[in-house]
């Protein structure tokens, strides 16, 4: 059972982070052009300024689980960044009662070449705990992980699912006051998942603090006391989960239109969407779903970029990720380009759908664009034999199924 | 339990004693990683760490004894030009290592919160198992070529002690440089590779002409070099002034490099 302080176990304060944002020809990658520029005065740089976060105050009690939602950008990551003191706020102030944990990655520091035993302390060192916390807990790590046998092993010969194990389980028995947990919940098996949600509700019997970042409005509703909604930097609302999911829900239909305007949507900017159409967008479960784009050239931006493509449901939930670089699709910068995405299975349910596309070129997104276009789905079943609703109404999408004896 | 209180940084900043202190783990568990990498990647490991030296050396000996027909205080010139090398490749060894392990471990910097200057530090460990792997042959050439060091040999902790100093100050501000500008990556073996030769390693410092003179007193490395060769292989004690600045400019140079660093440090999540 860990210490806890007096008081809130997270009061911040008048938080504001502020980025310098140059603009690509400005940006010296080279000292020598750095100082050339410094020699030469009177060019000043057009600089320009992002408030991730804005005059952000709330407390937080011991023993809560508070859910930050947002859609991106709105500073939720920059948020648990300086909570966890990767980097530094601008204004105001924080004040934590505790150590703070953070499942921010799972396994960073990880090494390939060092055996899964060197691993565990390494990383549970530079999570924060003391040589004499991991040998204490380290039977129990290994045992939650399930890979004694393996110890010895270099983790570069460890399946992805033992690694994830392994590492968790390190991140899992840190004893911090306060735990962070930003979108873990989005990689590894369901299995995985699963043990991460009973490890958090465990956390917060104990009295201790979870922050927690997810896109999974279902994890959210599902875990959290109370939610933190932002918007572009702005705390818009600190109250219970289902007024921040409604706010959060509203916000999308107000901020669609708006987004038209690329000025408004985050990214780096260097190559944008121009237009995105949906083809058809009122269809039946199990007809295609053809989103077309064009994207503006850049003429010397140099390399290939390629896009992706989100479809969330109603409530908020991603359903589907098109990324088209597992389809090895790529496009040329240099001049306008126009592409279309086919999208055959899922069969979706009826309801209402909205299409995100994602615009990536050299590991940054260039271009989010949340709500490109909606499209809805009439309430039929793809299935050759319908039947009453029971026989459907579960489950998240159609499946494209069979039966026969075997 | 101690409150945590995060504020802006201030506009100059001194790197906090205690938060290095607390995280001192972290400095031995990546010194730990770097040795067990470098002795395990390569079957040869501890074969090579002398070898390197040994064969530079060996080169050495032919170019500026053989060739140039330079003096070396009157002993072996392969223990003398070994005694230099084994000076220099901590030197240089730390430099080079620190220099490029911000960047090398950029998963670290931004997602993780610890010291970033613990990252740098690191890296003298490795080097310095390096180095004692090499002072174990060091001892063996004397042995062999009957050289007694003296009572010199016991101040050769304290010069160990300032070339880790001066090349990790260094080494500080170049992996902190290396975030932000890629031409550091080529300036710094550039650097090195001319100090190699400007230093006096594998050559007596009384071969440099009198006009040339001040500008060999000018590089701490001369003062240094010419103590490790002082408590190695009998050569003249420095002087006093050499000595004293010996001390204290390795120190400065690190406590300058810690506070460059830590003025720089507070970007590197939103840069790397």
């Amino acid at each position: 059972m860990a210490m806890m302080s007096e008081g809130p176990s997270i009061a911040v304060s008048n938080l504001s982070k502020t980025y310098r944002i140059l603009r690509r020809e400005d940006r010296d990658t080279y000292a020598a052009e750095a100082l050339l520029k410094k020699l030469r005065p009177g060019k000043t740089k057009k600089v320009e300024y992002l408030d991730a976060v804005h005059d952000v105050s709330f407390e937080v009690a011991w023993g809560e689980v508070v859910g930050i939602i947002g859609r991106n950008g709105a500073g939720k990551s920059t948020l648990l960044k300086i909570i966890n003191r990767i980097t530094a706020p601008t204004k105001g102030r924080i004040e934590l009662g505790g150590r703070v944990g953070s499942l921010l990655e799972v396994g960073t520091g990880f090494h390939p070449e060092l055996t899964g035993r060197e691993n565990v302390y390494l990383n549970g060192t530079l999570l924060g705990m003391r040589r004499k916390e991991i040998r204490e807990r380290f039977d129990a790590i290994v045992d939650f992980a399930g890979t004694e046998k393996f110890l010895d092993t270099q983790v570069k010969r460890y399946s992805t699912g033992m690694y994830v194990r392994l590492a968790f389980a390190v991140a899992a028995h840190l004893d911090s006051e306060i735990l962070v947990v930003d979108e873990v919940l989005a990689v590894g098996d369901s299995d995985f998942q699963a043990k991460c949600l009973r490890k958090m509700r465990e956390v917060a019997r104990d009295g201790r603090t979870v922050l927690l970042v997810s896109h999974q409005l279902q994890t959210v509703s599902d875990l959290c006391d109370s939610a933190l909604y932002l918007d572009s930097g702005h705390l818009v609302l600190h109250g219970t989960v289902e007024e921040a999911l409604e706010e959060y829900k509203r916000s999308f239909a107000r901020a669609a239109p708006m987004l038209r305007d690329a000025a408004f949507r985050p990214g780096t900017g260097e190559l944008r969407l121009t237009d995105v159409a949906i083809a058809n967008d009122i269809t039946k479960p199990g007809e295609e779903i053809v989103v077309e784009f064009t994207v503006g050239a850049s003429p010397g931006f140099g390399s290939r970029f390629h896009v992706s493509c989100f479809v969330n449901n109603e409530d908020g939930m991603l359903l589907a990720q098109c990324d088209s670089r597992v389809v090895d699709f790529w496009l040329d910068p240099d001049t306008d380009t126009s592409g279309r995405l086919v999208l055959k299975t899922p069969w979706l349910k009826p309801g209402a759908y909205t299409v995100d596309l994602f615009v990536y070129a050299g590991g940054h997104a260039t271009d989010i664009w949340e709500q490109a276009c909606h499209f809805e789905v009439l309430p039929v079943t793809p299935y050759p034999h319908p039947t009453t609703p029971d026989g459907t109404d579960r489950g998240v999408v159609f499946p494209d199924f069979d039966y026969s004896q075997t | 339990m101690a409150t945590i209180v995060i504020t802006p940084p201030r506009r100059f900043s001194l790197p906090k004693v205690s938060d290095l202190w607390e995280a001192r783990e972290v400095l031995y568990r990546f010194g730990a990683r770097d040795v067990t990498l470098r002795y395990r990647q390569t079957a040869l490991g501890v074969v090579w760490v002398i070898l390197q030296p040994l064969l530079t050396a060996l080169v050495f000996v032919l170019v500026f004894s053989k060739v140039a027909k330079l003096s070396f205080g009157g002993q072996p010139p392969m223990v003398f030009v070994f005694v230099g090398l084994l000076a220099w490749n901590l030197f240089s060894g730390i430099i080079t290592r620190a220099q490029g392990s911000l960047v090398s471990n950029r998963d670290l910097v931004s997602k993780v919160f610890f010291p970033r200057m613990l990252v740098p530090l690191a890296v003298v460990y490795s080097c310095l198992v390096d180095f004692l792997v090499s002072t174990v042959f060091l001892i063996v050439l004397l042995v062999v070529y009957g050289i007694n060091p003296g009572v010199a040999v016991l101040l050769a902790p304290i010069w160990t002690l300032m070339i880790i100093l001066l090349a990790s100050g260094v080494g500080l501000v170049s992996s902190a440089l290396t975030v932000r500008y890629r031409d550091v990556n080529y300036f710094i073996p550039f650097m090195l590779q001319f100090l190699l030769y400007a230093s006096p390693i594998a050559y007596s410092i009384a071969n440099v002409p009198a006009k040339y003179r001040v500008v060999y007193d000018l590089n701490p490395l001369t003062w240094l070099l010419q103590e490790f060769q002082w408590s190695f292989v009998r050569q003249p004690v420095p002087p006093v002034w050499e000595i004293v600045l010996s001390v204290v400019v390795p120190v400065a140079v690190f406590l300058g490099g810690a506070v460059i660093f830590e003025q720089m440090e507070r970007g590197f999540a939103d840069v790397i």
